[in-house]
């Protein structure tokens, strides 16, 4: 056993673990890890602020697959964590968060720079450490590990006090991991996948709503395998976009108060809903009576998502993989697809002269084929991005769908490109959106990370300034972002090559130059702030 | 209706706080919260009773199972489980009333703890429901202060829960 300080034996459990890069900012209470950071391979992301080093993780574990890290010092750099920590516990992103604390003498004495950072995440982590004894810094940190990346996935928070990542112990990686009130189970129930069966065969008119755990378990295959069996309607949650190609012929859309139309129809006449990995919140599903008359099958690796929100006929606790494994085997071949008639109302967007959102979209689908990584921000310009992009792969629409935290996009775009740097990234904001955290333009221009930022630019807070349009006749109040700055200008600031795309007519040649540029790019289109969510 | 949870959690710092949190920000209420050691150091019991329906049973059920330091949860059927509760009754007694009260107190089979020359203070343990009828006969004497354990519950017989039987889990 070699000795060696808590801070450096953190680095090396990091790299035990595989990471090859983290996002942070250093501090006082944090930089005996930063110090023992530097004599390693391990990447660092200098970010600008905190909340876009746990985007920008988030963003890296989407693609990836693996455990995002982040690191922010005590106090105010550990709290600027919170929004993103809270972004991922809600899409069940993999994450370890590493914080620094204050002398452990002096916790609890609302010292300089003292947050209780563990009380104030708990109710949004997968789990969270204060670590008082230096001997259980590896330990922790390989449970954390485990923790955030198994079952149902999450951040997991680990806050170090500045005396004990100096003090020296015995390095030694423990084999096993055992947390006796942790047993994630994946296996589905045979007597329930046998009960689903046969609900699913005689079923006349079944959905299968598609969410984020299909994605997050790797269970596409499986889906289209049994949907194509099985010939059933696919609907998705925001986050379920992509589990299956948006293009596949029995795909209807995402539903709920933003989702398409033809998506909610097929929800309403259908007689058995089979959720898969989805949670069903209320902008999933809106009224949840609408679910009274039909069976449920509800399949989620958290049993605590089944039965939350609506009443289920056929729960099955497990991964959604295996079950739909198990289910396939079984399964036996449908010959109608019900939904067709649904599907042939499919509304057709209008085609006038004028420079929509939605034309922007089905350019750059065109243009990448769909061979892109797409992360959005929040706002009118991600339920359009969700309605008209062409999202062919698993895990390349990347969006804050549980808790829709503004901002998130151009960072979570930064991590999507570290993660994959063989793909192309392109980043969907809208102009308030993207001032919640653009200082990452900083970031994009150190690291020279050659993403693609599209600004949809409305001069306005859109999604709600569209509330008050129908809801307060008019009443707007604080929705309209006069003060503005010039973003080409901005970009120019951070050395970044930009276009401003106002007409139709130039839209081909600008997707064009964006496509073709090598650096990072922002496109901004001008948008007309009457422009509707959903046309 | 009122439902006994008795969850074995992991004796850890920062653990009551996880478990009380988790019920305020999923708007369930506790009844009661009593906490303590078990016969294994590193684990300790809390039972906990809940106000509500199978619905609101079942969900805090899940959402503990959720907690990491929760090592296993079950539901309590009262006939089955031998429930007591603590409380410490200070009540005012003077000459003419501390035999009336003495004798209640013998009545319910609970102690005098402490004696004063103004108030008498009485030690009682049982179910709920002894436990309000006691504190309803001492109000006409005047009740000074009551301090009350919360239930705490064990299933009858030679079953036992513990961490090793994952099949027992609710």
């Amino acid at each position: 056993m070699a000795k060696m300080t808590v801070a450096r034996a953190m680095v090396e459990v990091l790299k035990s673990e595989g990471v090859e890069i983290i996002f942070g900012i250093p501090g006082a209470a944090i930089y005996p890890f930063y110090d023992a950071l530097y004599d390693s391979d391990i990447k660092h992301v200098l970010v600008r602020t905190e909340q876009a080093a746990v985007h920008e993780a988030s963003g890296y574990a989407r693609t990836t697959g693996k455990v995002g890290v982040c690191v922010a010092t005590s106090g105010p750099g550990a709290t600027n964590l919170i929004t993103g920590i809270a972004t991922a516990y809600m899409d069940s992103v993999p994450i370890v968060a590493i914080t620094g604390q204050v002398n452990s003498s002096l916790i609890g004495k609302d010292v300089f720079q003292e947050v209780d950072i563990t009380g104030a995440t708990a109710p949004f982590t997968k789990h969270n450490y204060l670590i008082k004894d230096p001997k259980k810094i590896v330990k922790v940190l390989k449970e954390a590990f485990y923790i955030a990346s198994t079952g149902r996935r999450g951040p997991v928070l680990i806050d170090v006090p500045i005396d004990v990542q100096m003090q020296e112990i015995e390095f030694e990686i423990p084999k096993e991991i055992d947390i006796p009130g942790y047993k994630p189970k994946e296996k589905g129930h045979p007597l329930q996948i046998k009960r689903a069966v046969e609900a699913i065969e005689n079923s006349k008119r079944p959905v299968v709503c598609s969410g984020g755990g299909v994605i997050a378990s790797g269970a596409s295959q499986e889906l289209q395998i049994l949907i194509e069996r099985q010939k059933i309607p696919v609907i998705s949650t925001l986050m379920g976009i992509g589990s299956i190609p948006t293009d596949h012929p029995y795909y209807l859309g995402m539903i709920g108060s933003h989702g398409q139309k033809e998506a909610n129809l097929a929800l309403r006449q259908a007689d058995l809903l089979i959720v898969i990995g989805a949670r069903l919140a209320d902008r999933a599903l809106g009224d949840t009576k609408i679910t009274d008359n039909m069976k449920i099958i509800h399949i989620d690796i958290d049993p605590a998502e089944i039965g939350k929100n609506v009443d289920t006929n056929i729960p099955i606790v497990g991964d959604a993989k295996q079950v739909l494994s198990e289910i396939n085997k079984r399964i036996s071949e449908r010959k109608d697809f019900w939904a067709y008639e649904i599907k042939a109302q499919k509304k057709v967007l209008p085609d006038d002269d004028k420079l929509h959102p939605y034309d922007v979209l089905r350019e750059i689908s065109r243009a990448y084929n769909g061979d892109y990584i797409i992360t959005t921000d929040v706002g009118q310009h991600q339920i359009w991005a969700a309605h008209n992009l062409y999202i062919k792969e698993p895990g390349t629409f990347i969006t804050s769908g549980g808790l829709g935290t503004m901002g998130y996009g151009v960072p979570a775009a930064i991590g999507a490109k570290f993660g994959r740097p063989d793909k192309e990234v392109i980043s969907i904001t809208g102009d308030g959106s993207f001032q919640m955290l653009l200082q990452e333009l900083a970031t994009i221009k150190r690291e020279q990370v050659p993403i693609k930022i599209v600004l949809f630019n409305n001069t306005r807070l859109g999604m709600v300034y569209e509330l008050q349009k129908k809801r307060c006749t008019g009443r707007f109040i604080a929705t309209c972002l006069d003060g503005n700055p010039d973003f080409m200008i901005l970009a120019k600031a951070y050395g970044i090559e930009s276009m401003r795309l106002e007409s139709k007519e130039k839209l081909k040649e600008a997707i064009e130059i964006m496509k073709s540029h090598k650096g990072p790019f922002l496109l901004e289109v001008v948008t007309s702030p009457d422009e509707p969510t959903i046309p | 209706m009122k439902y006994t949870l008795s969850v074995l959690v992991e004796n850890h710092p920062g653990v009551l706080s996880r478990v009380a949190g988790l019920f305020s920000r999923r708007g369930f209420n506790i009844d009661s919260l009593a906490v303590g050691v078990t016969e294994d150091p590193t684990i300790s019991r809390m039972t906990i009773v809940v106000n509500g329906d199978d619905y609101i049973v079942e969900q805090v059920t899940k959402q503990l199972n959720k907690l990491i330091d929760v090592i296993k949860i079950k539901k309590l059927n009262p006939k089955e489980a031998v429930e007591r509760e603590l409380a410490l009754i200070k009540v005012n007694a003077n000459s003419q009333t501390r035999s009336d009260i003495i004798q209640i107190t013998e009545i319910f089979r609970a102690n005098i703890v402490d004696v004063s020359k103004e108030t008498l203070t009485i030690e009682i343990s049982g179910d709920e429901d002894k436990i309000e009828a006691l504190i309803e006969l001492l109000k006409q004497y005047g009740i000074r202060e009551v301090v009350r354990t919360g239930l705490i519950a064990i299933e009858r017989g030679n079953k036992v829960i513990s961490k090793s039987k994952s099949e027992e889990d609710e």
